[in-house]
């Protein structure tokens, strides 16, 4: 048999090794001219990560029990939900996972803000277009399935290790869904109905926001949910790169064989997905209250 | 203001709407005659509507009917322009719609033409307050006056103590109900019905359509009512255009439309519906000032027109105007022909 059919024709050795080389010292000269720059642009996430977390730090724990157990109520109205939360945080409190767990709590909030910001207006984007879609739904796809290792290389050789490119990194994997879904809400408004917001001239915004969003709510929130608990699962990985919270405990845990440190911190983690789970799906029902009657 | 060069209160001249790729290019191809099989089948194009003229009355409730796929529902739509023409003009008193630019659309669309719809297409998030007043808040008007005119509305449709309900929790007719004071809550002149009544029980329809005529008699709206039940059309239309596959077939009023139908399908259209009750004596009569019998009111439909005879057992009555003057004569056996004969009301 021919040899070029046994062989996969592949790039020889040197040219191979020639290319990473030009990749990296590329991506290495763009992080020495413009690291500095970037990191400048993320310096007021920086501050107001750090400022969220000495806050949640430095306050009185039962301050904090009460404003997290005011949320859970403003939010979904049940006794029974307030009570859950108020145990979660003490079981984690007693469990000497407090501290770890008011970081985790700043670096989820400020993540998930940011998948909001970003993921909504980049879900009505693509529903308005289906360019746009076709434009952005691989982009979503790669986000979601690049091995997570593969695009924290790069963001530590930015702007090194630390908070920001934590954040980056979560915010990465966990904003595909919120934008998916606010897509896919959009998309699935009753056409009859937005008719008939044009027969009364309606304008576009009043139609985007007056009826569209409204509609899309229980699929927005649904995204909104999904972003979460990925950031949550993703912020434990993140410690690797300097991400503190939860995290590291767990990290700790898996180098030294800590079993029972790992089982603490990993309870922690799930207690958090359950109530931020709980928490947001009961507000959005609660908002879509018209639809149970 | 000046009078208009048109009566009409709405006119549509040569208006096509060809759906697909490339409908200028098939354009020519309609207007060449070419008819709406042929124009899908070698073109790939739909032929929506084709050359359609059409003047609309104000103050009136102009019918259109035809089957499904007659275009009905794409011309209506035509009228606020939801659906842009192929080719064509729309005028709405005498200006061209069509040269509107964004600002003075969307003013017609808010205050001039408001439009009603076959699954009601009611805001689910909105309770039936909210939704009567959606054009005003669209207008922007204040939250009170918004309040105001939707309680106004709330009990002119009879609808009291279910302003905070949401439509889910209504039954089709009361969302029906909501649906046609939502369009009239914003004042219109003009008010597009899209097959109002089709999605409701045989006898909500009857009652929606009473409260229809009822409330045209004070508002005096021009109302383009499309429906694909002659019943129906007959029943609210001072005047029926019937369409099929996208072209007119007859436009007149409902007995012009029973008495002398253009063609076989406009007659297959009208062969079952009931005469006695739509038909008036004085289509039917012989004229001449020497009738015999008991008097009976030119515009008296024939069912109580026989039955006036046969309770006093003529065979034949003397028919009077207004005024009471003998204007011609009717025989009780031709009456009973035309109900029972379609065919014979023509001659």
């Amino acid at each position: 048999m021919p040899e070029w059919l046994v062989e996969f024709p592949k790039m020889d050795r040197d040219a191979l090794r020639s290319l990473s080389k030009a990749i990296d010292e590329g991506y290495r000269g763009f992080s020495r001219a413009y690291g500095q720059g970037i990191e400048d642009f993320f310096d007021p996430l920086l501050f107001a990560l750090v400022w969220f977390e000495k806050l949640l730090l430095g306050a009185p724990w039962l301050l904090i029990l009460v404003i997290l157990g005011t949320i859970a109520w403003i939010a979904v109205r049940s006794l029974k939900l307030t009570a859950g939360v108020l145990i979660a945080f003490l079981a984690i409190g007693y469990f000497g996972m407090w501290d770890d767990t008011m970081r985790t709590l700043a670096i989820i909030c400020v993540c998930t803000l940011i998948a909001i910001a970003i993921g909504i207006p980049v879900g009505i984007a693509m529903a308005g277009s289906d360019r746009t879609q076709a434009l952005v739904t691989p982009v979503l796809d790669v986000m979601q399935t690049l091995p997570i290792f593969v695009y924290l290389i790069p963001v530590v050789m930015l702007l090194g290790l630390g908070k920001v490119p934590g954040v980056i990194a979560v915010v990465i994997y966990a904003i595909p869904p919120v934008i998916r879904l606010t897509n896919l809400g959009l998309r699935l408004v009753d056409k009859d109905v937005l008719e008939a917001a044009d027969a009364f001239g309606a304008s576009s915004r009043q139609r985007l926001l007056g009826v569209q969003l409204p509609l899309a709510l229980p699929n927005i929130m649904a995204g909104v949910n999904q972003t979460i608990m990925m950031a949550l699962s993703m912020v434990v990985i993140a410690s690797m790169i300097g991400v503190k919270g939860l995290g590291q405990p767990v990290l700790r845990a898996v180098t030294n064989q800590y079993f029972a440190l790992g089982l603490f911190a990993g309870g922690a983690v799930v207690a958090l997905a359950i109530v931020f789970d709980r928490t947001s799906q009961g507000y959005g029902k609660r908002l879509q209250k018209f639809r149970e009657l | 203001m000046p009078e208009t060069k048109s009566e009409a209160k709405i006119a549509i001249k040569g208006l096509y709407k060809i759906f697909g790729p490339d409908p200028a290019a098939s354009l020519a191809l309609a207007k060449g005659g070419m008819g709406r099989g042929e124009m899908l089948d070698n073109h790939g194009h739909v032929l929506a509507l084709a050359g359609i003229d059409l003047e609309i009355a104000a103050g009136a409730i102009h019918v259109v009917m035809g089957l499904s796929g007659s275009g009905k529902s794409t011309l209506v739509r035509h009228i606020n322009r939801l659906i842009e023409p192929t080719a064509g003009g729309i005028e709405i008193d005498g200006a061209d719609i069509l040269s509107f630019d964004g600002a003075a659309l969307t003013d017609l669309r808010r205050r001039r033409v408001a439009m009603v719809f076959q699954r009601f297409a009611l805001f689910p998030h909105r309770n039936v307050a909210e939704n009567i007043a959606y054009g005003l808040a669209i207008q922007g008007l204040s939250k009170a006056s918004r309040a105001e005119t939707a309680a106004r509305w709330i009990k002119r449709i009879g609808l009291d103590g279910f302003a905070g309900l949401y439509p889910g929790q209504l039954s089709g007719g009361m969302q029906q109900r909501v649906g046609l004071a939502r369009a009239l809550a914003t004042e219109p002149e003009i008010l597009l019905m899209d097959e109002p009544f089709s999605a409701l029980d045989p006898l909500i329809r009857g009652d929606m359509r009473d409260m229809l005529l009822e409330l045209q008699v004070e508002l005096n709206k021009t109302i383009v009512f499309i429906t694909h039940d002659l019943d129906e059309a007959l029943a609210v239309g001072s005047r029926i255009t019937i369409l099929r596959q996208g072209a007119i077939e007859q436009t007149g009023a409902p007995q012009d439309i029973v008495l002398n139908p253009a063609n076989d399908h406009v007659a297959a259209f009208t062969r079952d519906i009931n005469r006695g009750r739509l038909l008036r004596v004085s289509a039917i009569m012989t004229t001449g000032a020497n009738g015999e019998g008991p008097d009976i009111a030119a515009d008296t439909v024939l069912e109580d027109a026989a039955h006036a005879l046969a309770a006093t057992a003529s065979d034949q009555g003397r028919v009077v105007d207004g005024a009471g003057a003998g204007i011609g004569s009717i025989r009780l056996d031709r009456i009973l022909d035309v109900i029972a004969h379609p065919a014979v009301a023509a001659n």
